[in-house]
């Protein structure tokens, strides 16, 4: 017997059995990070838990931390399906081939991949559209800075993180023609000491606004220290660190969505799907902006927010010409999703090369 | 009083003991740990220990436990070589990613030809890349007598570097969208690393651990250059009168352990990881530091302890998804398994006398 049989025969018995259960289904969580990072997996964990909240003793929640991208999230993942998850949600980009391998072994599981872009039967894709969060973030940068030099902390050079510099960027210099951004990059997504690092490396250049799109509080306990620099929390409130530097933050609200999967998976109405939410459907939260940002920029900055959330206002409108030179949206143009999935490149203005 | 004596010779018995109660003793530390973290401490070590092995889905678990194990086996055997002889190593996890990037850029530089001969070429391209990156510290020691602590730590974080580049430049998947890393051999014939029978874990990384143990067994008790790596760890001194040539001896060993490394991150590339990407190392040639000195630095008993790490991993995660225990719990269990380990390598050179120290 090929093994894939023996997985699917196990997972049907299994799933045959499930009815001696306490609960009727059981869905997975696999974490990239700790749930206690304070950031990315943390909002994930809370999804889990609004689940858990939601659904009471009629659904089971389970889930393993720090889990490495590749042949151990397969297992994880494989272990989950065999002890008989219905839905598991795999939370990092990392986890996609993995996600894809298990879930043909297992056709009668549910997989949810978050940020990527291979989908299959039984596998969906669901990501925020962060972006639009960041183009209200700089909003704030570029009205705040006063050495108009913002520093970021990116992670890795992926389409992601890219469009989330460059959304930041042409929102700080249209309120602050003068604005320049210093990037670099952490190679990971949580490593406190090494944002850390990077945090004091940028605020040493003159950066008095970090923004961040790794996920621990080090980079705001670096900002707080140095004094004057002002911070956004990212994927998770972080408002210990406010009103000050921490002076609003980007939210991943991922309960919501969780919900309504975990839902349609107890109704048998699941379906393949591609999820890209933003500001409107409330995947992506404004955090609160705090007492440190004058009233006029604030204003701005919540205008900035209602158009994004009502569809008014698109977060990359034209004119946009790419950093080589080259025209990438005319007057009035707004991006369409497949270019900013696979986003690569730099907008004119942001120095510096994405890393190769 | 307590007091501890010198042994006149290191005592054979708590050589071969220490091991064993040294994991007796994780257990009940690390179910202790576990109990003040609320969880039931037996239900948690029955899962850890037992579930991979004979529970209910150990027909899965089993072959799993290779495919972990082989990796922290190939390089714990080749960096027991370099222990024995006082020449350390610490930079495997760099070799590791090298033999990866070497093996699986042999690899797509023949995409999409479909060839027997191009596995091969890989297995060699990726023990030579482990083998390159180690010969830089044993040739600055060698040379102008560095510490090849140091040097091999500091270019596992060069080789990261590289990783990072190739993922996102040189070796970037043409068809993955913008997204970094590399093609997925898995899905290339002549380049994966597939299970020899489908559902054992034998993969040809796991045949290649089998070896290495078998061999380097052989090299320490028959061989006279393993004869000069243990003279050299043991008797510094009396290896110098035998005519060893130190050298030779750092390059050798280095050497060996980094061509094992390299083969290690090959045959992970190719099989159970599938392809090149930013964090492709997950920390193998560091843990195999923990696997060679469990396994007293002897190839049977590293192949042992490369099962327990292994089997500490896998039992770790299903006690995390089953019992909710948290994973720094789990890297705790770990750690404590090291800490009994050298704690009680004491006795084997000591013994506690609880005499009153005789007046002069």
């Amino acid at each position: 017997m090929k093994l894939t049989n023996l997985l699917t025969s196990a997972a049907v018995a299994l799933g045959l059995a499930s009815g001696a259960h306490a609960a009727d289904t059981k869905v997975g969580f696999v974490y990239v990070g700790p749930v206690g990072d304070g950031g990315w997996t943390y909002e994930h964990d809370k999804g889990r838990q609004a689940v858990e909240a939601h659904f009471g003793d009629a659904v089971e929640t389970v889930y393993v931390e720090s889990v490495p991208e590749g042949p151990d999230a397969e297992r994880v993942m494989t272990q989950m399906a065999l002890e008989g998850a219905d839905l598991i949600f795999t939370t990092s980009f990392g986890y996609m081939d993995p996600t894809i391998n298990v879930a043909k072994k297992f056709p009668n599981v549910k997989f949810e991949h978050a940020t990527g872009y291979k989908t299959a039967e039984n596998v969906s894709v669901y990501s925020a559209r962060f972006y639009e969060g960041r183009a209200v973030q700089g909003t704030i940068a570029g009205h705040m800075t006063d050495s108009n030099v913002i520093g970021y902390i990116g992670s890795y050079p992926i389409p992601e993180v890219i469009r989330g510099i460059n959304s930041a960027y042409i929102h700080a210099k249209k309120v602050n023609p003068d604005v320049e951004f210093k990037i670099v990059w952490a190679y990971t997504w949580f490593d406190p000491a090494k944002e850390a690092d990077a945090a004091k490396v940028l605020i040493e250049q003159g950066a008095d606004v970090i923004l961040q799109h790794t996920d621990s509080t080090a980079p705001q306990a670096a900002a707080q220290n140095a004094g004057n620099v002002i911070t956004f929390g990212q994927a998770s409130d972080m408002s210990e660190y406010g009103p000050k530097p921490r002076v609003s933050s980007i939210i991943d609200d991922w309960a919501p969505y969780y919900i309504t999967r975990t839902q349609a998976v107890i109704d048998g109405s699941w379906a393949t799907s591609n999820t890209w939410d933003g500001i409107g459907a409330g995947m992506v939260g404004i955090g609160e902006i705090s007492s440190a940002v004058p009233a006029d920029v604030k204003e701005a900055a919540l205008a900035m927010k209602a158009a994004l959330a009502d569809g008014s206002y698109h977060a990359f409108t034209g004119p946009i010409t790419k950093q080589d030179g080259s025209v990438w949206l005319a007057e009035g143009e707004t991006a369409d999703d497949g270019t900013l999935a696979g986003m690569n490149f730099y907008v004119e203005g942001i120095e510096g090369d994405i890393p190769q | 009083m307590i007091r501890l004596e010198k042994r006149p010779q290191p005592s054979q018995a708590w050589s071969l003991a220490t091991p064993l109660v040294a994991v007796l003793a994780t257990m009940i530390f690390g179910g202790l740990l576990f109990a003040i973290l609320g969880k039931p401490p037996v239900e948690a070590i029955r899962t850890i220990f037992w579930e991979p092995l004979f529970g209910e889905f150990s027909f899965y678990y089993r072959p799993q436990l290779l495919v972990k194990g082989a990796p922290l086996v190939l390089i714990a055997i080749g960096l027991s070589l370099g222990f024995r002889a006082g020449v350390w190593n610490i930079g495997a996890e760099g070799q590791y990613i090298m033999g990866a990037i070497f093996g699986a850029g042999a690899g797509l530089a023949f995409y999409p030809m479909e060839a027997v001969y191009i596995f091969p070429i890989m297995v060699i391209a990726g023990a030579f890349g482990g083998w390159i990156w180690a010969m830089i510290p044993a040739v600055l020691r060698t040379r102008f007598g560095t510490n090849e602590i140091l040097v091999s730590l500091m270019l596992v974080y060069v080789a990261e570097q590289f990783l990072a580049s190739v993922s996102l430049g040189l070796l970037k998947n043409p068809e993955g969208f913008g997204f970094p890393g590399s093609r997925n051999l898995q899905s290339y014939p002549s380049a994966f690393n597939a299970e020899l029978i489908e559902g054992s874990g034998m993969h040809w990384g796991v045949v290649a651990a089998f070896i290495a143990v078998i061999f380097a067994y052989v090299l320490l008790r028959k061989h006279m250059l393993g004869f000069h790596i243990r003279l050299t760890g043991e008797a510094p001194r009396a290896a110098k009168f035998a005519g060893v040539n130190p050298t030779r001896l750092v390059l050798f060993c280095l050497g060996t352990s980094g061509a094992l490394a390299g083969l290690a991150g090959m045959f992970e590339v190719s099989g159970p990881a599938g392809q090149i990407s930013i964090d492709f190392n997950v920390g193998y040639g560091f843990t195999a530091i923990i696997v060679a000195f469990l396994g007293r630095l002897h190839p049977v008993g590293i192949m042992l302890a490369g099962g327990l790490m292994a089997l500490t991993y896998i039992g770790g995660e299903i006690a995390q998804s089953n019992l909710g225990l948290p994973a720094a719990a789990i890297q705790v269990f770990q750690g404590m398994l090291l800490f009994f380990l050298l704690a009680l390598d004491l006795l084997t050179n000591f013994r506690i006398a609880l005499r009153k120290p005789e007046a002069v």
